[in-house]
């Protein structure tokens, strides 16, 4: 396998509840490679999400631990984590997260600008236009199609050329044909930015496409696949 | 699109990308720039720069306003010593004084004043002969006139050489016209005209001897001025006032003992009164924007964030420390400060010239520039309300969790319930205490506006569990407008206190503001004395009011009264005492009008200590009574021992209470009033003051010839100069008052945008099942008149109760309850915050619920 760029070991999350302990992550362990794509699969409230939000350092895990490029997680406060994802991580959400009150081209600018990049508008701009969204960019979130605004999402997210991308449900809130276009741009600007992908999702045919599935169930990880896609 | 990898970042990088995320000053600066006009242009912060636009405005407005009037009245105090700076001396003064003026670029002027005798034939009468040199007055303008007490005009001319100008008395009590011949000294002078107004004759009736004016050419031909005469030589000096104060400063040590800087006087109480309330109305103004205005910040800086907190995480998601979201949030706050308080000020600007417009003619020439003071005003009102009432909100954002990208349901961890009122009360407290620099006030403010808000809480909750119990019962719209109320809890609670607030405000300054303004002109009514009779010997009492009756005269209780000097207090020699003003001084310097009295005279409220009993007890110690103005420049307070040289003797009383006057009544008030006895056996004689129609002023001249001691002062113009005063004074709080209607339109929409987004969502779910649009805003509408009913009846109340208590705390006004506030606070309450509800939600069911659901 080529060089990790994650790896879990033994991650457990807990969450006290009414009921007592509940158990969300039971000890998962795995070591993903620079420019995989995995798919993480598994029903509703198997710890999909949960596992995301540990291996991007939004969340910290009750035990065990998350290394990003042989980083380990635990050994750094919130802000060391957002540092580390700022130069290295890219999001794609489920519902898109765009700025309202931001046009399609700022929301591209966002991370450009909070890294402090030069040149933020001309490197969103070609972003956009790879997407498809040349003639958008003006435009805010309320006027773009849910197929559009993910777009918008894709160029946010691959622009400053992250390490690992994590999508959580990129497709959830879009038609079938609109989510098999979305899905086929991540993975096209997957393969030419050699990007490492980390995709969540419920849909079997999407998991699919990548080149690993991991499945959880129960918090456990139940199976880890290899598929025929290179 | 030009995806290549990144260039591999070492392990040492990660602390470097982390001060990188951080940022230098000015990448934040730029990112939160940029931030804050995208905001801008997608309508986030109308409402949070409108109000403090607005409240910055209105308070420059009056700042600005407030700088000039009083820059006038002191340029109005100057004319009293008809100079900038005037010395006085028993002896010639030295000529060096001259030459040094002059080097200083000061224009000057003399005067050589003494009492002497001047005779018609064989009558005499005793005046204060004044000779004065070119260039007199430097400052204010004479007024003379062709009949005695006839119509007067200003002059820039002096008596010319054989000629004199003498007061109307003069010529009433010897029967002379103006053309006739007196006799002064060894010279008989022709009298050229009557001498109306002096600027420098001084208000408090200190010269009671009547004015003969002559050049100082013609005094030597008189031959009165000998050697060992009781002449004050005076000399006068003008010029800018840097010049002005240094060439004090050179007098100061050169002068020696002998000679005297005559103070800066203070301009007639009688017109500072009404001026120092005409500030106070225009201040109320004022500070009732500003009050709105912080309601208006708090909820919109509320909205603005919670709007803002998916961005925060989303950028601490993309790598942003805490820090560089404090820091934008903080720099966002200080360039809406910035901006809110350059724009506040420039508006402020512009309506002060207005307000000057409108008060155009109480001033004899134009106003002097306003202070630049008022703009850093501004600036300090503007960071005041966003620290105290939009940072902690904002602070918020720095702890939002990131984890809120994944899992929107993760909120904010609470800061604390104490923080944010904390807050308010700091900024608000310290402001208010730089505007009033009144403890006792701000304290009394403060515990009516907690009070206000915990009753409008709790009626709110109330409505609450009212509204839940009662929808069961009613009808479709109705049912689900109070279902709103109730289903939306502590949102409603919130609305009912920021439309609690913003109409007690409002009818405050709308109802309220005109009974006070009505009550102000009727305590100055059209039979309001306009002259003063001043010396009425005891014997002449009677006489004298027969004389008025007679003419038709109302004639008033008359007041005793002796000329004093406070020589010590608690021992110590005034000359010895520290005092802080210019005021002080002047009242330490010149003599004392000393009144007795058994009851507290009326116009007069006790703010410090008891009234005496009306009988003392035989042998009882002397105790005095001062005006509030009189204590505070001397720093007096109850209980202090005070001598005073009453003709020669020596009166000791102990400082029994400090009364509040009102001074504009144009009736005999008094800075020191004594205890009934103590003055016994002092020479004393008396004064009152009347109201003549002009058809009674016919009587003067009979009267001064009849009662020769007598001196009549003629107020009239000052009456008209205060009449006017409040005329376009009320006029000037209507300006103001329309920042303050902008700044309740504020609340209300920040009010009604609190629940807006809440709003829109419910709305399209309705709409999906079924709900027609009429239904849907017949609930808002519901909804918002209920809020608007209980927030109206607990205004109304509230401005009433704050009304009376401004009414008799601040303005020493009367003030009745007025029956039609109730039927305006709960009308206007359903119907302002009904309409204003709808105006601002009709969007809400215009969107189609598709696009809602979808975004």
């Amino acid at each position: 396998m080529s060089e990790a760029v994650l790896e879990a070991v033994g991650l457990t999350q807990e969450v006290s509840s009414p009921e007592g302990t509940l158990t969300i992550l039971n000890q998962v362990t795995f070591v993903i490679g620079a420019g995989e794509t995995v798919a993480v699969v598994g029903a509703s409230g198997a710890g999909k999400s949960t596992l995301l939000g540990l291996l991007a350092g939004l969340d910290v895990p009750t035990h065990g631990e998350v290394r990003v490029v042989g980083q380990s997680l635990s050994a750094l406060d919130e802000d060391g984590r957002a540092a580390l994802r700022a130069n290295r991580v890219g999001f794609v959400f489920q519902s898109f997260h765009l700025v309202p009150a931001l046009t399609a081209l700022e929301n591209v600018m966002l991370p450009l600008e909070l890294l402090g990049r030069p040149a933020p508008r001309a490197a969103a701009t070609e972003a956009l236009a790879r997407v498809g969204l040349a003639e958008r960019t003006g435009h805010y979130p309320r006027q773009l199609s849910g197929g559009e605004q993910q777009r918008v999402a894709l160029a946010r997210a691959f622009v400053t050329r992250p390490q690992v991308l994590f999508a959580d449900e990129p497709t959830g809130n879009l038609d079938a044909a609109t989510g098999l276009r979305v899905m086929e741009l991540l993975l096209a600007l997957n393969r030419e930015a050699g990007t490492t992908l980390v995709l969540v999702t419920h849909d079997r045919m999407l998991a699919a496409r990548c080149g690993r599935i991991l499945e959880l169930a129960g918090g456990r990880l139940v199976a880890d696949t290899r598929t025929a896609v290179v | 699109m030009a995806v290549t990898p990144p260039p591999p970042t070492p392990a040492s990088a990660v602390s470097g990308a982390a001060a990188h995320a951080a940022g230098s000053a000015w990448r934040v600066l730029r990112f939160a720039m940029r931030h804050l006009w995208r905001d801008w242009r997608a309508g986030e912060l109308a409402v949070l720069a409108g109000a403090l636009v607005l409240a910055v405005a209105a308070l420059t407005a009056v700042g600005f306003f407030t700088s000039r009037v009083s820059r006038a009245v002191d340029q109005q105090a100057a004319e009293l010593l008809a100079a900038d700076l005037r010395v006085e001396s028993a002896r010639p003064l030295a000529a060096q004084w001259s030459t040094e003026a002059l080097r200083h670029r000061l224009t000057i002027a003399s005067i050589t004043t003494f009492p002497t005798a001047v005779f018609h034939g064989e009558d005499n009468a005793l005046v204060t002969l004044r000779a004065v040199s070119a260039g007199y007055p430097l400052r204010g303008t004479l007024r003379i006139a062709a009949v005695p007490f006839g119509p007067a005009q200003s002059t820039q001319r002096l008596p010319s050489p054989g000629t004199v100008w003498v007061e109307s008395r003069v010529l009433a009590r010897f029967g002379m016209n103006v053309g006739d011949l007196l006799s002064v000294g060894a010279s008989e002078l022709r009298v050229a005209a009557v001498l109306d107004y002096r600027p420098d004759q001084g208000a408090a009736f200190a010269d009671l001897a009547p004015t003969v004016l002559l050049g100082q050419t013609d005094l030597a031909a008189t031959r009165l001025l000998q050697n060992g005469s009781r002449a004050t030589y005076a000399q006068l000096y003008a010029g800018t006032p840097s010049a002005v104060a240094e060439f004090r400063s050179w007098l100061e040590r050169e002068k020696g003992d002998a000679v005297r800087v005559v103070a800066l006087g203070e301009s007639s109480e009688q017109l500072k009164g009404s001026l120092d309330r005409a500030q106070r109305f225009l201040l109320l103004s004022a500070l009732a924007t500003l009050l709105l205005c912080a309601v208006a910040v708090a909820m919109a800086a509320r909205r603005y964030a919670a709007r803002h907190l998916d961005l925060a995480a989303l950028m601490k998601c993309m790598g942003a420390s805490q820090r560089f979201v404090l820091a934008t949030g903080l720099w966002q706050l200080a360039l809406i400060a910035l901006a809110g308080a350059a724009l506040g000020v420039l508006l402020g600007f512009g309506a002060q010239a207005a307000l000057a417009w409108l008060l155009r003619d109480l001033f004899s020439g134009p106003l002097p520039p306003p202070a630049a003071s008022a703009a850093g005003l501004g600036l300090v009102t503007a960071l005041a309300m966003l620290l105290g009432f939009a940072l902690p909100p904002l602070l918020q954002l720095r702890a939002v969790p990131v984890l809120r990208v994944l899992r929107h349901d993760v909120g904010v961890p609470g800061m604390g319930f104490y923080v944010a009122p904390l807050c308010a009360v700091a900024s608000l407290g310290g402001l208010l205490w730089w505007l009033l620099r009144d403890l006792l006030l701000v304290a009394t403010v403060f515990g009516g506006l907690g009070a206000l808000v915990a009753v409008l809480w709790m009626a709110g909750l109330g409505l609450v569990r009212v509204a839940a119990l009662a929808r069961r019962g009613t009808g479709g719209a109705w049912r689900y407008g109070l279902a709103n109320v109730g289903r939306r809890g502590a949102g409603s609670v919130v609305q009912v206190v920021a439309f609690g607030l913003g109409l007690t405000v409002l009818l405050l300054l709308a109802v309220v503001r005109n009974d006070l303004l009505r009550e102000w002109r009727a305590s100055l009514p059209a039979d309001a004395p306009n002259h003063f009779l001043i010396n009425i010997a005891p014997e002449e009492v009677a006489p004298l009011q027969a004389f008025l009756r007679a003419g038709g005269v109302t004639v008033e209780a008359l007041s005793p009264w002796v000329r004093a000097r406070l020589v010590a207090v608690n021992n110590r020699p005034v000359s010895a005492l520290k005092l802080p003003s210019d005021r002080g001084r002047a009242f330490a310097e010149r003599e004392q009008n000393l009144s007795w009295s058994a009851t507290l005279p009326r116009d007069n409220t006790l703010v410090a200590g008891h009234w005496w009993p009306a009988l003392p007890a035989p042998g009882a110690p002397a105790q005095v009574s001062l005006a509030s103005e009189f204590a505070t420049a001397l720093g007096l307070f109850v209980g202090d021992q005070l001598v005073f040289d009453v003709a020669g003797e020596r009166l000791t009383a102990r400082v029994a209470n400090v009364r509040q006057v009102q001074w504009d009544s144009f009736r005999p008030n008094f800075f020191v009033v004594l205890s009934p006895g103590a003055l016994e056996g002092a020479a004393g004689t008396y004064m009152t003051s009347v109201h003549l129609a002009p058809a009674q002023r016919r009587l003067l001249a009979p009267l001064v010839h009849r009662f020769p001691g007598v001196s009549v002062f003629d107020v009239e113009a000052l009456l008209v100069q205060v009449r006017q005063l409040i005329d376009r004074a009320s006029q000037a709080v209507q300006g103001v008052f329309l920042f303050t209607l902008g700044a309740g339109v504020m609340v209300l929409a920040a009010a009604v945008q609190s629940t807006r987004d809440e709003r829109r969502f419910e709305s399209a779910i309705l709409r999906t099942l079924g709900a027609s649009r009429a239904v849907v805003i017949r609930g808002i509408v519901t909804e918002f008149v209920v809020l608007g009913l209980l927030s109206g009846v607990l205004a109304s109340t509230a401005a009433a109760v704050a009304g009376a208590f401004a009414a008799h705390q601040w303005f020493h006004l009367a003030y009745s309850f007025d029956p039609l506030l109730w039927s305006v606070g709960l009308g206007g309450g359903a119907g302002l915050v009904g309409v204003a509800g709808w105006l601002a939600t009709r969007g809400v069911v215009n969107t189609s619920p598709l696009t809602t659901l979808r975004h």
